[in-house]
């Protein structure tokens, strides 16, 4: 790796940062109904009596802040489960996580109706949990490192046979519970406070420890393992830590947001286009970028339609989708 | 580099005239659209317009919609129904019936084991039409729509089952209760309501609102509240909490079914509101939850409905 490009990429990761504070900053003024700033910080109003206020810090700013926390996750989770697998069209859902989250997250919406604030998110994680440590299972068991092959394997069927139970648990619930699952796959940022941000905000830091880490070792496994075990690297260490890290930061990001799609695929690869393969850049840069473009896709599904909602699953695959389409035609 | 062009030789299209051809492709893809649903729909509504006058009278009648269920039992049909829903509740005759699935899942091998004369059918049950219309067994069909349309209903049945004087006493019975309540609340004050039949438990997610047609939103007009989404032509919307400060209702009313509503779970949820102090409904106190399975059903029992929610929008000593 030459140090020249990675010097010449800094200003783009600083423009990605700035981007992500820009949009945190401005997303909760925007929305369908005009509130004035002066009046949601004024002290002189009580907040009890303050539509303002509590438009800006009860519906705006959980949602803005996690769709930053979601964003960032599953972008950055998606550069490394790419680079861990060697393979551009790995995505945070390719290992099966979601589909476990999501389990969790139908069993309980399904079993136990009247579950207290959370019960859906920590169920959704605990499902999480249990995809990754299957997974981890399959592919640690006859190998002395990770198979990425068998990694690779073991995540798709995972996700076909959970896909499998999450259509029975369906199938087993009512009307309302079954439209109430439906909505929670299509992803959802209006969390019903900081509560939920909060809970996730850890695991998505200790995550983001452990990526910054792993950039100089993903730039290595880029070449292969042996050719990353030659040169020093301990490659067993190197991708358990990305396979964990990049899980937890799935399931975190899922059980916050449920399973959004296509940021986690479009983001990175984005971001490569314009400063290159070496992680250094590529993981900071797609974890300010995706935030960013979460936060972007909320607002729209916010006030497009207002005063009705979408789902922020639609909007982000409605944008995703095509961009990526063009993305991949224009550089052949 | 050089590119492979193709060496046989193709009929070039005239390039002075595409609009021509793209005109001829409409108009085929049109004809071929019109053929295609005159087809469909033909096959559908055929047999009903052509088996309308000549059908006798049921005797064996399954029905899958429980607003219907109510009607037929309401006006003395009763005993003709031999099968119904998986979602009947009402009234505890039609609970010892056999059950057949319901909207999404109709099971079709238990209908005919039960040799109907009349089935009782969603419109939007496509599928289900279909295999009953291929077995002979008559339909009526029933589609979801504002209030007015339950007491046409109930005519429309009562010509069908030939009970047309129970049908044209009840649903003017119907009439006159709803008139009732209109003028119970007429010249009072019209409180700007928000209406939800549908809340994440214990958050102020996935609100779910009445919009303004439907028969949840007649409802509200007939017991006498302004719908804050009466602009939405919409029966049902998906909104959040921002747009409910926005539109500031001075009463928020809930609607859901009766199961699992404890009177706890009821003030822990209303308790829930708290989080939006500004909002007049909650900084009043005028948050209601109501937990019953009759408003979530337009059958006969409307009116019992309509009279529910007026009392708790005019509730004594609220000021409306």
């Amino acid at each position: 790796m030459s140090p020249v490009p990675l010097r010449r990429g800094l200003p783009v990761v600083a423009g990605c940062v700035v981007l992500l504070a820009a949009a945190i900053l401005l997303a909760p003024l925007i929305g369908p109904s005009p509130i004035s700033l002066a009046r949601a910080f004024s002290r002189d109003i009580p907040f009890a009596d303050n539509p303002d206020a509590q438009i800006f810090f009860v519906s705006r700013l959980p949602r803005v802040l996690a769709a930053a926390l979601v964003g960032s996750s599953l972008a950055a989770a998606g550069v490394v489960l790419q680079g861990l697998l060697r393979n551009p069209l790995a995505t945070p859902y390719t290992l099966g996580v979601s589909a476990g989250a999501s389990l969790g997250a139908m069993v309980a919406i399904t079993f136990a109706a009247a579950l207290p604030v959370g019960g859906v998110a920590t169920a959704s994680l605990l499902g999480a949990l249990l995809a990754v440590l299957v997974v981890y299972g399959l592919a640690g068991a006859r190998h002395r490192g990770l198979s990425t092959t068998v990694l690779l394997l073991a995540g798709v069927t995972l996700n076909a046979f959970f896909s499998a139970l999450i259509l029975f648990v369906q199938y087993l619930s009512d009307f309302t519970e079954t439209f109430r699952a439906l909505r929670w796959l299509m992803g959802n940022l209006d969390v019903p406070g900081y509560g939920p941000i909060a809970a996730a905000a850890p695991l998505v830091l200790g995550s983001f420890v452990a990526f910054a880490w792993l950039a100089r070792p993903l730039n290595l496994l880029s070449l292969g393992p042996e050719a990353a075990g030659s040169r020093g690297l301990a490659v067993g260490r190197a991708q358990r830590v990305a396979f964990f890290g990049a899980s937890i930061a799935t399931g975190a990001a899922v059980s916050v947001g449920g399973p959004i799609g296509f940021v986690g695929i479009i983001v990175p690869h984005l971001v490569r286009l314009v400063v290159g393969a070496d992680h250094r850049l590529v993981l900071p840069a797609s974890a300010a970028f995706g935030g960013a473009f979460l936060i972007a896709c909320d607002a729209v599904a916010r006030t497009v339609f207002a005063p009705l909602e979408l789902p922020v699953g639609v909007i982000t695959a409605m944008i995703g989708g095509p961009f990526f389409l063009w993305l991949l035609l224009r550089n052949r | 580099m050089s590119r492979v062009r193709p060496t046989v030789p193709v009929p070039v299209p005239v390039p002075a005239r595409p609009r021509a051809r793209l005109v001829r492709l409409f108009a085929v893809v049109t004809a071929a659209a019109v053929v295609a649903v005159a087809t469909v729909t033909g096959t559908i509504a055929g047999p009903r317009a052509s088996g309308l006058a000549q059908d006798p009278i049921p005797t064996r009648i399954v029905s899958l919609v429980p607003a219907v269920t109510e009607m037929l039992f309401a006006c003395g049909a009763g005993p003709a129904v031999v099968g119904v829903s998986s979602y009947d509740r009402y009234p505890a005759q039609a609970m010892d019936r056999p059950k057949v699935g319901a909207l999404v899942d109709p099971d079709v091998e238990a209908i005919f084991r039960l040799k109907p004369d009349l089935v009782v059918v969603y419109a939007t049950q496509s599928d289900l039409i279909a295999q009953l219309t291929r077995a002979g067994i008559p339909l009526f069909r029933y589609q979801h729509a504002g209030l007015s349309d339950i007491t046409e209903t109930i005519r429309r049945l009562g010509r069908r089952i030939d009970h047309v004087p129970e049908t044209v006493r009840l649903a003017m019975s119907i009439e006159k209760e709803l008139d009732a309540v209109r003028a119970s609340v007429a010249g009072t004050p019209r409180p700007r309501t928000l209406l939800l039949f549908g809340r994440e438990p214990g958050s102020l997610r996935g609100l779910y609102a009445s919009g303004g047609v439907g028969f949840l939103h007649d409802l509200l007009v007939v017991a006498g509240g302004d719908d804050v989404f009466a602009d939405v032509k919409q029966q049902s919307l998906q909104i959040s909490t921002e747009t409910v400060l926005a539109r500031a209702p001075e009463v928020i009313l809930e609607v859901h079914p009766s199961d699992g509503w404890t009177p706890d779970r009821i003030e822990r949820e209303t308790a829930i509101w708290s989080a939006l102090p500004s909002v007049p409904a909650v900084r009043h106190h005028r948050v209601r939850i109501l937990a019953d399975d009759l408003l979530s059903i337009p059958g006969p029992r409307v009116a019992i409905a309509a009279r529910m929610l007026a009392e708790a929008l005019h509730a004594p000593g609220s000021g409306f």
